[in-house]
């Protein structure tokens, strides 16, 4: 019903709106309505979350389903929100604040860019009112920004210096500055051939503030060419150079969140906000992990990805407890050691005792048992985690500790296989006498 | 397999794991259980009465697979015999064990029964003579630990089976029987 008026917008798995290339949040707002006044047959729209980006007004309700947008593009006029009030104090001092936006529309009434009607959409602001001020504020300014027309010619310009910079005093939108700055610094030399412009970046902070969208664009236009150049010259180029431009690629991949949540940006909706985005993050380095990762390298990875808008270890603990609250496929866990991981849901440690089990099984592993190192090897994850699952596998009885000069050791759990009432006893067929028999073989 | 001295050893004997304090509660107790069992059956063949917590004990070291047992370990797995009174503590610090794989009172009766297979239901012995005298060769009474036989014997003289009494020698003492 609603998608016959407003064009709908896509969402990500946790709920977080899919942003389109270039398109930073502004501003974020709960409890905002959508009324059209000309129009009888518009939905209601309430309550939902409202999300100023520099290309568009999006509109998410609670139930995180389906999200709808407005393009600035299309609005061609933004009332200020005292004018139409002015008729009754009274009802000022009690109603929502409202701001009214004329946009273009098809002859039907659906909003569009650059359609012959016009129409005016109310937005309802339900929340408290100190937020509305800052909030009419914020969409002014990305409406006058205009980032959306740069959008186009700066992705297909074969330049580096042309995009957003060519605005020049249309830069009232603050960009959000991406972490390429720390990577940058290490392959300057590789880039100073590139562009004159990118060393101004460097020279002071607002510069480079100015260039971060250009440079997340060079980072990805240097990993096209590094991939089309492995490609090229596979024949000819050794082996170590190979690894440093796959070292380089990595780099390049783990730069950009084009578009962190901040403080600033979400304001109270900032932990909620932040937690959806991490769930959106985590999904790529814990399917490579293996269903697992340390809460420490999460937040490694994820402060890395944003940049220069960090956030604390106690924002990033904050947002994991948050997923329990919403549909989201990961979750903390922590370990009795105190150790905090994030996980899939769908992981199961039940595998992962198994691959343990067949590991302690083998004659080596009988023998001389197993560290956390042997297991982190096999198991493809860091020892710090490898570790806590042989603590596990120890917990649930299938291994037993080796503590000695030599160091940590896990051997299968061979105390329940012996029996009391005769110590000499070994029973055909069973662990103990494969461990008896990899034992003596060793002598 | 291994040996130590005349002693079969069991093959877990060298299984690094038992001689690490297992943290997991199923799996200590029963380390502890076989702890216990391969400390009484090692006492009772070698005839060891005393084991000293700091001095060196052949059970708790294993040179094979270079593993030794804490102090720690030493002392959960006495005191777990010492709560099963299989043993004893000889005094406050835990230094010194007294192995007990007879009771006390198993002690007792095979007094008695040595001192009738041998006839001397009414005789005098001095406690050395039944330590290491001709009669009790061959029986398990036959270099018994001097403190667990001074328990035995003030227990039967509790019942009224013998009387002890100061020998001549100052360091020596007889037994009265009257069974």
């Amino acid at each position: 019903m609603a998608g016959k008026w407003l064009p709908a917008a896509e969402l990500t798995g946790s709920g977080r709106p899919v942003l389109h290339t270039g398109e930073v949040e502004c501003s974020l707002l709960s409890s905002v309505d959508l009324e059209c006044e000309e129009n009888p047959n518009f939905p209601l729209f309430k309550s939902g979350l409202l999300i100023v980006t520099t290309h568009r007004l999006l509109w998410i309700p609670a139930s995180s389903t389906a999200a709808f947008a407005i393009p600035l593009a299309a609005v061609s006029h933004i009332f200020s929100s005292s004018s139409s009030a002015k008729k009754s104090m009274i009802k000022t001092m009690f109603a929502s604040p409202r701001v009214r936006i004329q946009v273009s529309a098809t002859p039907e009434g659906r909003v569009e860019e650059g359609g012959s009607r016009s129409v005016v959409i109310t937005l309802v602001l339900r929340g408290k009112s100190d937020q509305s001020d800052s909030f009419s504020g914020k969409l002014w300014e990305a409406w006058r920004g205009r980032a959306w027309e740069s959008a186009g010619d700066s992705g297909s310009s074969s330049g580096v210096g042309g995009g957003v910079g060519g605005g020049g005093g249309v830069m009232s939108v603050r960009m959000p500055v991406v972490g390429v700055s720390g990577i940058l610094r290490k392959e300057q030399e590789m880039w100073e051939s590139t562009d004159k412009s990118l060393q101004d970046a460097f020279q002071d902070l607002n510069a480079l503030m100015s260039k971060a969208k250009e440079m997340v664009m060079l980072a990805e236009k240097m990993r096209l060419k590094l991939l089309s150049g492995s490609n090229n010259q596979a024949s000819a180029a050794n082996d170590e150079e190979m690894g440093s431009k796959e070292e380089m690629q990595d780099w390049l991949l783990s730069v950009g969140i084009a578009s962190p949540v901040t403080k600033e940006s979400a304001g109270a909706l900032y932990h909620q906000q932040l937690s959806r985005q991490l769930a959106d993050f985590v999904k790529v380095p814990i399917e490579r992990a293996g269903g697992m990762v340390n809460l420490i390298d999460i937040y490694c990875l994820f402060n890395r990805a944003r940049g220069t808008e960090l956030i604390s270890p106690e924002d990033l603990l904050q947002a994991c407890s948050l997923w329990e609250k919403f549909d989201v496929p990961v979750m903390l866990r922590k370990f009795d050691s105190g150790v905090m991981v994030i996980q899939s849901k769908s992981y199961r440690d039940e595998e992962v005792l198994l691959r343990i089990k067949s590991l302690v099984l083998k004659p080596d592993a009988l023998r001389t048992g197993i560290s956390a190192s042997d297991a982190a090897i096999t198991l493809g994850i860091a020892p710090a985690m490898a570790k806590e699952h042989l603590l596990t596998a120890e917990t649930k009885g299938l291994l037993c500790r080796d503590v000695s000069p030599d160091g940590f050791r896990f051997y299968v759990n061979l105390f329940q296989e012996i029996v009391l009432d005769d110590l000499f006893l070994v029973k055909d067929h069973g662990t103990y006498s494969a461990w008896v028999s990899a034992a003596v073989a060793s002598r | 397999m291994q040996k130590l001295g005349d002693f079969k050893m069991p093959n877990f004997f060298n299984y690094p794991p038992y001689f690490t304090l297992q943290p997991v509660k199923d799996t200590r107790e029963k380390q502890i259980q076989l702890w216990k069992e391969l400390i009484l059956d090692y006492c009772r063949t070698q005839k060891f009465f005393i084991i000293e917590l700091e001095k060196e004990f052949p059970l708790f070291t294993n040179p094979v697979i270079e593993r030794s047992l804490s102090h720690e370990a030493r002392d959960i797995f006495l005191s777990a015999l010492v709560s099963d009174g299989r043993a004893e503590w000889m005094d406050k610090g835990h230094r010194k064990c007294l192995i007990l794989w007879h009771r006390i009172q198993d002690w007792a009766d095979l007094i008695l029964r040595f001192v009738k297979d041998n006839g001397l239901e009414d005789s005098v012995m001095t406690v050395e003579e039944i330590r290491s005298g001709t009669e009790s060769r061959g029986t398990e009474l036959h270099g018994i630990d001097r403190t667990v036989l001074m328990r035995a014997l003030k227990l039967l003289e509790h019942k009224g089976k013998l009387t002890i009494f100061k020998g001549t020698s100052a360091d020596d003492e007889g037994v009265k029987f009257s069974i």
